[in-house]
Formats: C-alpha cells, structure tokens, sequence
C-alpha cells in the first residue's frame, strides 16, 4: 500500500488559505476550526456552540460554506480555504458585504459576524442578487445570539442592489 | 473540542477502503463527517481508524443503470449535489425537494446521502423517503458485492445491514414512472428542523408505499393503511379512513418534544399529507 492509505494518527496536508499555500503536519483529530486558530492564529474565525449548530465557525472550502468545527483538518487536505481574514484587501478596503454590513448595523456583539460573512459571501456569489427569502435560507446556519437578524438581512439584501439602503 | 486520538487514511481506490475497512479494528468509514465528526467530540463514537472516503470519485457520481430503470446515487453524494441534480430533477424531484430541506446549508454542502441513511437516525431525512420510494442499496466488501433492499438496509439507530469490513457504495431508486407521484410530509421542531415525526409517499399505477419516521428505530412501513388504498381511491374521505388506526399500530418514543400518544396522532396527520400530495402529483 502507499504511503497516503497506511493509517496514521497525523498527516502532512497541503491547503490553501486565503490564496497562500500552506504545508503542515497535522494531528488527524485536529478539528479544522483549532488548525486555523491555534495552529496557523487565524482568529477571526470563531467557535461558538462546537457541536456544529450555530456557524460561528464557517469557513469556505472549495467555494462551499462548511462548519469548520464538523471538518477535520485532514479533510481539507488539498482544498482551498478562505476565511473571514480573507475578505478585505490587504489595505484594509472591506468587501462590498462587509461595508454593508457596517453601513446597515448588522452586528451588535460581534461574534456571530464571521460566519454571517462567509455564509453571505458564498451566497452572493452563486446568486449576486438574492432576496430576502434567499438571505433567509442562505443564512439559516448562523445563529445570532443578540438576535439582530433583521439588519443582517438588510445588509446582505443591500448589497445586491448595488448598496446599502 | 478535542477528539480522542484517532488514525487516518485517505485511500485511492474502493478495493483499498474495503481493504483498510476490513483490514483494521475499529475502522470505520468517514463520509462528510457532519454526524461522525460531531458524535466522536461526545464521545458517542470512538472510532480507532477513519478511512476518508473523499478521494472515491466514483462515489461522487449520479447517474444511471445500464437499463436506465434506475437513478444511482454514490454514497459521497451531497444534499447539495442531490439538490442541484438534473438527473435527480429529471427522475426523481422528490429527493431533491426533501434534501433542501435538511439542517442548513452548510451541512447539505458536506452531508450525504450515505451519511445520512447509515446513521439511521430515526429523525433523519432519507430512511423513510428511501423505503418509500423502494430504493436498494449496494453493498461492497472483499467478497463481493450485495445488494439490499431499503427496508432491510435500515435496521435500527446507528444500525444497517453494512457488516464490519463492508461499505455502502451506492443507492438505487427506480426512476418515476408516467402516473406516479411522490411526496414527504412532517412536523418539525421550527422551519427545517429535526422531525418530531415524519411520513413519506409513493403513488403509482401498481400502489402505493407508505413508511413513517421518529416512531421506531428504523422507518415503519404502513402496510395496512396501503393495503386500503389499493383501489386505487385517493379522495380525500379514502384516505383519511385509510389511515385510522395507523397510529394505534404503532409504539412512538415519549420526549420534552412530544407524547407517543402525540406522535401516533401525527402520524396519521402525517400520512394523509402525504399520501394526498403524492396522489395530486401523481395525476400529473
């Protein structure tokens, strides 16, 4: 057998992080969610419930908006990942969505706006135009706690009609 | 939350996971990983080696039987692949209809089809859908293959006919004939959430099958309620007689979420929904 189907208690994954390469050797228990934060100190990326329910912790892995505390690393052997420190350019200038979401108050403590980011950044670019109805099912995975549901919706509803409202 | 140690493969081929399967104790199969991964943090489940199957491409794909009587799902089929299917759309819309609704969208984006029947857990989505709609499953190990019927695929909770050393490969669902109709109906714990009790239906010239979910540790066909509705009468007043005593037949969990008692009541509430909607779509 080859080396990749000998089974082993850690693994060296190759995964792409907000467009840079990144060879690690990796615990295979180690939850993807503690390779971003612990290992590679990509915070913004938050663990809320870990048991897979609230979506604090998603992330987008080859384009699809996945819970990175159901992953383990080793899965995403391979993939591309894009987290919420991959949104705003370099110079800081936010994203469309993330403006919006400044601009509508759409969060309130915070926590939850990771994973509100990215599940909203993989819906508007399969569907650039969604309507409240869309945001609602897109965004049904991310639980917000200070329940400011509303203007997250707006938020992501603006930014299909080319602002905030 | 941190898992207990575990080991890992990432085999190439079906033969080297039936091998690894087979081979290690304690191996166990990792689809999505959306129910694994979440009950090994419990520590419900302890697996001592995962073998990852994302790397079987042939377990990704839909399509059909050689005769074309068959649309075949590959076990690492996603929701969201299901969902987006124009196979699927074409055969058999109903899977896709059911599988939009399961948990949110990022757990369709990871979960499968194989996942989610060899959890078997009885709120889940597709167990009663598949025994409704007739489905087999395929079965390989380092004997060979096996096909199962739905029915004696799903055994009990985290229990299917899949033995130690064997894996799920693929589903089989007969592909909808000209005059049937197919529908899943429920209640749930808030919109999309975990089903308190479930029924699926499926209407066609040669009958109708009808299996119920949440009431037993595998879905329970309701085999009288069908045997009433052979005439072939899908009024409203048919149905709904057909129904009584469904509920008394059966022996429902009691939970903070629901009485048996509730449950058998919606079981009959349940079915009726379905079977109605799966006659409607039936006439075309």
């Amino acid at each position: 057998m080859t080396v990749s189907t000998t089974p082993a208690t850690s693994r060296a994954i190759s995964v792409e992080i907000n467009g840079d390469t990144v060879e690690r050797e990796v615990p295979a228990s180690r939850l993807l969610v503690h390779f971003l934060r612990d290992d590679l100190d990509l915070t913004g990326t938050h663990v809320g419930c870990d048991t897979g329910s609230c979506g604090a912790c998603t992330v987008l892995v080859d384009g699809l908006a996945v819970k990175s505390c159901s992953i383990l690393a080793v899965q995403a052997d391979g993939a591309s990942v894009r987290t919420v420190e991959g949104l705003a350019s370099d110079d800081g200038e936010l994203t469309a969505l993330q403006q919006s979401f400044k601009d509508c108050h759409a969060l309130q403590c915070g926590y939850c706006t990771p994973g509100m980011l990215m599940s909203a950044t993989a819906l508007l670019e399969r569907n650039p135009h969604p309507s409240e109805a869309d945001v609602k099912l897109a965004l049904q995975g991310n639980i917000c706690r200070c329940t400011g549901y509303w203007n997250i919706i707006e938020a992501v509803v603006a930014v299909g009609q080319g602002g905030a409202a | 939350m941190l898992l207990r140690e575990v080991e890992y493969a990432r085999p190439a081929t079906i033969e080297e996971a039936i091998a690894l399967l087979s081979g290690y104790d304690g191996a166990r199969a990792l689809a999505g990983g959306q129910t694994l991964v979440n009950v090994m943090k419990a520590r419900a489940a302890a697996p001592d080696v995962l073998v990852d199957l994302a790397d079987l491409d042939e377990l990704r794909r839909i399509g059909f039987s050689a005769d074309q009587s068959a649309l075949e799902l590959g076990a690492m089929v996603t929701s969201t692949q299901i969902g987006a299917s124009s196979e699927v759309e074409v055969a058999r819309p109903v899977l896709a209809e059911v599988v939009s609704t399961i948990a949110d969208v990022q757990v369709r984006n990871r979960g499968t089809i194989g996942g989610n029947i060899c959890v078997n857990d009885p709120t889940n989505h597709l167990p009663p859908l598949l025994v409704a709609l007739n489905a087999t499953m395929t079965i390989r190990s380092v004997a060979g293959e096996r096909i199962v019927a739905a029915e004696e695929f799903l055994i009990g909770v985290y229990t299917t006919a899949v033995e130690e050393g064997e894996l799920l490969t693929k589903v089989s669902v007969p592909t909808r004939r000209p005059g049937s109709g197919d529908a899943m109906d429920g209640v749930t714990l808030g919109a999309h959430g975990t089903y308190l009790v479930s029924a699926a239906a499926s209407v066609s010239p040669g009958g109708v099958r009808i299996a119920i979910g949440c009431v037993s540790a595998a879905p329970v066909r309701a085999t009288a309620m069908e045997q009433r509705l052979a005439s072939g009468d899908f009024s409203e007043a048919s149905v709904r007689a057909a129904a009584e005593g469904l509920g008394a037949s059966l022996d429902p969990p009691s939970d903070v979420h629901a009485s048996a008692d509730y449950r058998r009541h919606l079981a009959e509430v349940s079915a009726v929904r379905a079977v109605l909607r799966a006659a409607q779509r039936a006439k075309g």
